[in-house]
């Protein structure tokens, strides 16, 4: 370049110029090389990966899983498609409608109560404590180890005869015999109710504790100076700031306790008498252990509408913190 | 008193610094001792001891000896004098335990990996090759992490069939990455939008591609975040349940998860000592792991709900 004479340099650069636009280059540019700097045919090449799975393993299976719902497919057996017949039957099938209700108790009670005691330890950690990072990553333990260990640790805890919870029960002298937790309905309702609720409020803890750590201490000290007390403090200051993470937090919540199979098909297999099926673990049982894999797929296929819902709240509350933070689209 | 005023006054930054720097200190001087120990400790050390104490009952009841299992009134039952490894061993030597525990590392591995390399081309192409309808493509993959595997698992598991897939570990391998692709493609786009691009302009300027970019500037950059998403995903696999149970049926190919409910499971009234030592050292890689990346975990929990 430094030999060039000036004149030359500025036709070398007036020709790179042209080179970028569309007529007549010195070298020839081949659609091959157009294609290497194309933004959508790099991003389809990117993308091809994460796509190949999601649309093999997701997308094509959901759409599967909606059409096996219209046919009688068997286990073993590609069926015919007989329409609405699988629904015909589960609206007449009194277990499913126990399903239904058994996974809208399960979920109401279990998010409802995660919530409260999520949100409430979530503000115990926001206060000022010692060892506060131990304690935090202490909490998230049982969110961390894997459901179904949890589950049967669970499992032996609320044994029928050798429960430590009844046996302290009973030396207490609050109970004069030992409590059947998985082996009466409402009972074991209770108890996994309990076990999933154990297991899920590290999780909101955790994230809601997140969201309160961006809330400005001087709000509260302007709050407390105006003279508002600790509950309109929470009411006033805390809750507004933090619904949008809420939103996100319990639509996950919700969607996951909705779906939950692990907890139930390790403590209870769904007994006693179907009362602690809930909708995942119905389709499991009639869809992979006794075959009827139709209607299987029309139980799961039932969930959607609520997940749809689900997924509907989580829009709006998205929206919402856009919302309030006065932000366009990102 | 005015020097005090003064000193604030010529050292802004250094309140400013001080009242942001942690949060709770605030007005924590209102409360007095006895009132936190009420309103603050005596609830924070209840739910601690209820979130804790299984794992103090299964750590416990792993290492008891049979007859202090069964008999609560002869010994004292929180608490063990003669503590046996006879469960661990049993556990170790006479089961496929440690067969299990492989596969469960295996496919936990190999499906993280598959994860992590295919959501960093997709999330940076998302991101930074903003190719045509890219925003809709994001949109879809939240979309696709709220798609959970129970609803999937029935038709899954005739696709895994007709792919000839059933009862291999790759059964796993390939349908986990529908678990973990939507979740860490969406971390790592946060994590991708926050590098500056004009890092990514000088290299562009400087003649690099975009493959070079990507390995030489924008990976580099995201270790925290590829660490987030590997442990995150890592934890999902050894957590998965439901596809494990549906696609595997010998016992030489299950995970520690399933073959813990299905093959240790047998009549046996001493069970309780092995299940339980099962239960835990199925936990302990994950706690291991997590007490090293706490930071890590916590911020890929927190960064997947607020983005």
């Amino acid at each position: 370049m430094g030999i060039l004479p000036r004149g030359r340099v500025s036709i070398v650069m007036a020709d790179i110029a042209l080179k970028s636009s569309v007529k007549a280059p010195a070298r020839e540019i081949t659609a091959w090389d157009r294609l290497k700097v194309d933004r959508n045919w790099l991003g389809f090449w990117f993308m091809l990966p994460a796509a190949a799975f999601l649309i093999l393993f997701l997308a094509y299976p959901l759409g599967l899983g909606i059409w096996l719902s219209f046919t009688d497919a068997r286990l073993g057996r590609p069926g015919e498609f007989v329409g609405l017949e699988n629904y015909d039957f589960l609206s007449d099938d009194p277990t499913f409608w126990l399903t239904v209700f058994n996974t809208i108790l399960y979920t109401s009670v279990a998010s409802t109560i995660k919530f409260a005691v999520g949100l409430y330890l979530a503000l115990l950690l926001n206060e000022r404590l010692p060892f506060k990072a131990i304690i935090r990553a202490v909490v998230l333990i049982p969110f961390i180890v894997p459901t179904v260990l949890s589950a049967i640790a669970f499992w032996w805890l609320f044994d029928p005869q050798f429960s430590i919870i009844s046996w302290s029960l009973l030396k207490l002298g609050l109970i004069t015999q030992s409590i059947n937790f998985l082996g009466d309905p409402w009972n074991a309702r209770w108890s996994v109710i309990f076990a999933n609720i154990w297991r899920g409020v590290p999780f909101v803890a955790i994230t809601l504790l997140a969201g309160l750590q961006t809330v400005s201490p001087s709000l509260y000290e302007a709050a407390v100076i105006d003279g508002a007390t600790p509950w309109q403090r929470f009411r006033h200051i805390t809750y507004p700031l933090l619904t949008p993470i809420i939103a996100v937090v319990m639509t996950f919540s919700v969607l996951f306790t909705f779906t939950d199979f692990q907890l139930i098909w390790v403590m209870t297999r769904g007994g006693p008498v179907n009362a602690t099926h809930l909708m995942a673990t119905f389709s499991y049982q009639r869809a992979i252990m006794s075959g009827y894999l139709g209607e299987g797929s029309a139980i799961a296929t039932a969930m959607i509408p609520f997940l749809l819902a689900a997924i509907l709240v989580s829009w709006f509350g998205l929206q919402r913190r856009k919302w309030q933070q006065g932000e366009e689209n990102d | 008193m005015t020097d005090a005023f003064i000193r604030e006054v010529s050292q802004p930054e250094h309140v400013l610094a001080d009242s942001t720097a942690d949060h709770s200190e605030g007005m924590s001087y209102l409360q007095s001792l006895p009132r936190q120990l009420v309103t603050l400790y005596l609830p924070l050390s209840l739910i601690l001891f209820v979130l804790l104490f299984p794992f103090y009952w299964m750590a416990l009841t792993a290492v008891k000896p049979d007859d202090q299992l069964l008999d609560l009134d002869k010994y004292s039952p929180f608490w063990t004098w003669n503590p046996t490894l006879k469960h661990v061993y049993k556990l170790l030597f006479q089961t496929d335990y440690p067969i299990w525990l492989w596969n469960t590392m295996l496919v936990a591995v190999c499906a993280t990996a598959l994860s992590i390399v295919a959501s960093v081309l997709a999330a940076y192409a998302i991101v930074r090759l903003r190719y045509k309808g890219a925003q809709w493509v994001g949109g879809a993959i939240f979309l696709a992490y709220l798609v959970p595997p129970s609803i999937l698992f029935i038709p899954l598991s005739t696709v895994v069939f007709q792919y000839g897939l059933f009862d291999t570990p790759f059964a796993l391998i390939l349908t986990y990455p529908t678990i973990l692709i939507p979740f860490s493609t969406w971390l790592l786009m946060g994590y991708f939008k926050t590098i500056p691009f004009e890092l990514e302009e000088c290299a562009l300027i400087d003649g690099a591609n975009r493959w070079q970019i990507l390995t030489k500037i924008v990976l580099p950059l995201a270790v925290p975040g590829l660490i987030s998403a590997f442990i995150f995903c890592f934890t999902l696999c050894w957590n998965e349940f439901i596809y494990a149970l549906t696609f595997i049926s010998s016992v030489q190919y299950k995970t520690v998860p399933v073959a813990i409910v299905t093959a240790l499971v047998d009549g046996d009234i001493y069970r309780w000592g092995s299940l339980m030592a099962g239960a835990m050292i199925g936990s302990l890689p994950l706690v291991i792991l997590y007490a090293f990346f706490v930071e890590h975990y916590v911020s890929a929990m927190t960064g997947a709900v607020k983005e």
